[in-house]
């Protein structure tokens, strides 16, 4: 199994040393070849693995510390890989959908430079992602989750001559950095509370408390890493990087920033689950968080025009109702809505980015209009993706996001605030994802001109991995069917031995709903709150189009508002960047560094050579001063001499 | 007997001399001729000296310093006679172009 | 016997102040050689015959005759007028040297005391005692000391050459 597991992590380690050092050389199908053949050599020992791995009900994990890496007084961090049935599932989905978006890669980046470079970064991030999801311990996990993070700068600042976009690589990196802090003083006070940062040894330990002890510390250290969580996953209100994201490659945005990194924090969390179910008020936080994450971004996303900023904020609503799904303590929903999130997620990206290349590298869906006559394939796998993520019955999105509204609802720390914003927010996806449907792809052409000859299907390089990805977006659902409907909630029961333990303490605690609603009930009210959204989608945008323009210079204030994402990078601007760089100038650079650092260096030398300008009086080369001093000296010493 | 510090203080007045001589002097011979001075007066020192212990090692010392100050005489004065064709001029205060 | 001593001893010292204050070198030169008869006298008071003799030979007969005749072939003059320069020399020097004296006067008082302490009677000192020391226990450095005479006379040659 250790084999299995470094066959796994490997290849994409070494194609992207191959292509990173030699790709220069290489031809492009070389080049494309190494990077897709190292993500499909992993998604293959990916599923042998899980294959193979024969996790029982009760099987412990399977733990093998490979070396030791850090070895400091009691602090001990192997590099030390992790694998259960949430590693099992974690690592299909990153290598799965991680391999199909290099083959869609071979297609869409053909035509841009850089060729090598982009595949060598992509199988790094595989890499590192991979060494996140298997990690044994929180040092390991922060090796990929810093791993991912440069990843995702150096890919966001693909086009690094436009300035945009370097600007953007660099806003991801320090933003998320806010997180990364929380994360490691989280860690740090783990360690510091309880001796360890070894899932293996951690977890147990804080198993077996009660559920009041160590509750200050387990509180701060659970915030503080789901701080780091807020980062990575762009949630509030850290979130900011995200939508400037949207500057990469959209490969990049369809991979890292929709099926992947950003599920890190996610990951994160549900693997700690056993630390936040012993510090409710974190949990309580998490949700929270994640449940106006989710409706903040949908709200956003209504306005926006660019169809790849639209599905920016939409990840970041769908993340919001992960963490809500952890927050509620129903983590296996939030992991199942991360595994189906992550199909559709990233087929709507590809299919933006299929589109992007008939528009001639135009996102504006102002401009674009009734190009399902030219691009069907793209279409259509558009639409289920559409449909899957509005949570219409019978596709993969409905399943998982129902279950989250279920536990919001009923479930242990659930309330219903959380569930009616829930509902709301899950209309608003239907309607601003049904938005973005009709006004590309259907009724009149609003296409200029120029652009007009250009509008054709993608190659079979780019449609091939939509068209897979579709289906998982119907299917992936039905290993969770919920038990209202007669399925057998296969998922849930999957993941068991990772969460049954902490949901059984909130049970065990007595921690339930205060009134408890039928899930049936519960899941008409989601449906309708779709089934609206859509209905009024098609009104504005196919029957009416003059509606919204109405509305908007109607309430034009608000529509300003959510148009410029309620000014808040302008806010952030204000408030910490432009100080800082205000600081950095005036006093750290003018003050520190030209007076006080070089003024010491300089001053110092200067005071050596005017020390050295008195000295040097004394060789005036005339013999009888020397004699004179040879005198000086000798009476000096014999003054000495006398009063000793 | 005479008192070995008498000796010792004939032999510090001489070496002062020599060495107020080296300090005052400009002619760059008469220098020279104080070291000498400076020279027995340290010879002299050494026999004194010499008497105070077994055996005639200090005055042998004094034998070899003799020959020493012949040897340095010769060149020195030699070096003043290079250095009094090339500048003409016998004044030390005018050798002194080794200075910062 | 020991009267002798002062005596010999204030003529060199007189001697000596002559040699330091005189204006002409070849006066300088002419004093300088009374002092080294007057040390060659005190040596034979002193029990140190052989070095007596040597010192009027080698240092008043060779080496002073070596002195006036340089300079004589430099025709060395008055001296020229106060020069400018070393004004650390002109200032500084004369405290010192008093300072020096001074020091050193104390210590040796200190050390020896101003009487007594008389030093052992003589030795035999004769040429031939010193010729055995000279070349049994010394010999090393007497070879050693030729061939600084040897490298001496090769170099007093080639720096005052007029021409290479």
């Amino acid at each position: 199994m250790e084999t299995l597991l470094l066959l796994m992590l490997l290849p994409p380690l070494a194609g992207a040393a191959l292509n990173g050092i030699f790709g220069r050389r290489f031809s492009q199908g070389l080049v494309s070849a190494i990077g897709c053949g190292s993500a499909g050599l992993a998604a293959v020992f990916a599923i042998l693995a899980a294959l193979t791995s024969h996790l029982g009900p009760d099987s412990p994990p399977f733990v093998h510390s490979y070396f030791t890496w850090i070895e400091a007084g009691s602090f001990r961090a192997d590099f030390a890989l992790y694998y259960d049935r949430l590693t099992l599932i974690m690592t299909l989905v990153v290598t799965v959908i991680g391999f199909l978006i290099h083959m869609y890669s071979r297609g869409y980046m053909e035509h841009e430079g850089g060729y090598y470079r982009f595949f060598c970064y992509l199988n790094l991030f595989l890499f590192m992602m991979l060494v996140l999801v298997t990690a044994a311990s929180y040092p390991v996990m922060f090796v990929g989750w810093e791993g991912v993070g440069l990843c995702s700068y150096v890919l966001i600042g693909f086009y690094f001559p436009k300035k945009s976009a370097s600007d953007a690589g660099k806003k991801a990196f320090i933003v998320t950095r806010i997180g990364d802090a929380g994360f490691t003083v989280g860690a740090a006070l783990l360690f510091w509370t309880f001796g360890s940062v070894n899932f293996p040894e951690l977890f147990p330990r804080v198993a077996a408390l009660g559920l009041g002890d160590q509750q200050r510390a387990l509180t701060a250290a659970c915030l503080l890493l789901f701080l780091g969580a807020v980062g990575k996953s762009a949630q509030l209100p850290l979130y900011v990087w995200l939508p400037d994201a949207m500057e990469g490659p959209t490969p990049v945005s369809a991979l890292i920033h929709a099926a992947t990194m950003v599920t890190a924090g996610v990951y994160m969390v549900a693997r700690s689950n056993v630390l936040f179910v012993h510090a409710p008020e974190a949990l309580k936080t998490v949700s929270a968080v994640g449940c106006i994450t989710a409706f903040f971004a949908a709200t956003i996303a209504l306005c926006q025009n660019d169809l790849k900023r639209m599905l920016a904020y939409s990840t970041i609503s769908q993340l919001g109702y992960m963490f809500a799904g952890c927050g509620v303590a129903v983590f296996s929903s939030g992991i199942f809505h991360l595994m189906t999130h992550a199909c559709f997620k990233a087929l709507l990206f590809l299919a933006a980015g299929s589109v992007m290349h008939a528009m001639s590298g135009e996102l504006d869906m102002r401009i674009m209009g009734g190009l399902r006559r030219k691009l069907p394939i793209t279409f259509w796998t558009f639409l289920v993706a559409t449909l899957a993520i509005s949570g219409v019955p019978g596709l993969a999105g409905f399943f998982s996001k129902d279950d989250i509204l279920a536990a919001a609802y009923n479930g242990p720390l659930g309330a219903p605030w959380l569930y009616w914003l829930l509902t709301v927010t899950a209309g608003l996806t239907a309607f601003y994802m049904f938005r973005g449907l009709f006004m590309t792809f259907c009724g009149k052409s609003r296409v200029p001109h120029d652009l007009e000859h250009h509008v054709h299907e993608s190659s079979s390089k780019m449609t091939v991995p939509l068209m897979i990805l579709a289906v998982f977006s119907v299917v992936a659902g039905y290993v969770g069917i919920p038990k209202v409907l007669g399925g057998s909630e296969a998922f849930d029961r999957f993941l068991e031995p990772v969460f049954g333990g902490s949901q059984g303490l909130l049970a065990a605690n007595g921690v339930v709903a205060q009134h408890p609603a039928s899930d049936l009930v519960l899941m008409i009210g989601s449906l309708t709150a779709a089934g609206l959204g859509i209905l009024i989608a098609y009104w504005f945008y196919l029957r009416s189009p003059e509606i919204p323009e109405g509305l908007a210079t109607a309430f034009s204030g608000a529509y300003r508002t959510l148009v410029n994402k309620y000014y808040v990078d302008e806010f952030y601007n204000w408030l910490i960047v432009h100080p800082l760089v205000v600081g950095s100038r005036k006093f750290l650079w003018q003050f520190v560094d030209v007076g006080v650092v070089d003024g010491a260096v300089n001053g110092s030398a200067e005071a050596t050579a005017d020390v050295g300008q008195v000295l040097r009086r004394i060789q005036s080369g005339n013999i009888r001063s020397y004699a004179a001093w040879v005198l000086l000296g000798a009476v000096g010493w014999l003054g000495y001499l006398l009063l000793r | 007997m005479i008192p070995l510090s008498h000796i010792l203080l004939l032999s510090v007045i001489l070496f002062t001399l020599g060495a107020a001589g080296f300090i005052i002097r400009r002619n760059v011979i008469t220098v020279f001729m104080c070291i000498e001075l400076m020279l027995n007066a340290v010879n002299l020192a050494f026999i004194a000296f010499a008497r105070r212990l077994p055996g005639l090692d200090g005055q042998l010392f004094v034998f070899f310093v003799i020959v020493v100050a012949a040897a340095e005489a010769a060149v020195g004065l030699a070096i003043i006679v290079a250095l009094y064709r090339n500048r003409n001029s016998l004044a030390i205060d005018d050798v002194d172009s080794m200075k910062l | 016997m020991e009267i002798l001593f002062y005596i010999f001893g204030v003529v060199a010292i007189v001697a000596a102040l002559s040699v330091v204050f005189q204006r002409t070198p070849v006066y300088s030169a002419l004093s300088l050689i009374v002092v080294l008869a007057a040390l060659a006298v005190i040596y034979l008071l002193l029990g140190a015959p052989f070095i007596a003799m040597v010192q009027v030979i080698v240092y008043a007969g060779a080496i002073m005759v070596l002195f006036v005749l340089v300079i004589m072939l430099l025709n060395a003059g008055h001296e020229g007028p106060s020069a400018h320069r070393a004004k650390f020399a002109r200032w500084v020097g004369p405290p010192l040297l008093l300072a020096f004296l001074v020091e050193f006067g104390v210590i040796v008082w200190k050390q020896y005391g101003l009487t007594g302490a008389a030093s052992a009677p003589a030795l035999d000192a004769s040429p031939a005692a010193i010729g055995r020391l000279l070349f049994k226990s010394y010999i090393l450095p007497f070879e050693v000391t030729s061939i600084l005479i040897l490298v001496a006379v090769l170099g007093a040659v080639v720096l005052a050459k007029k021409q290479l």
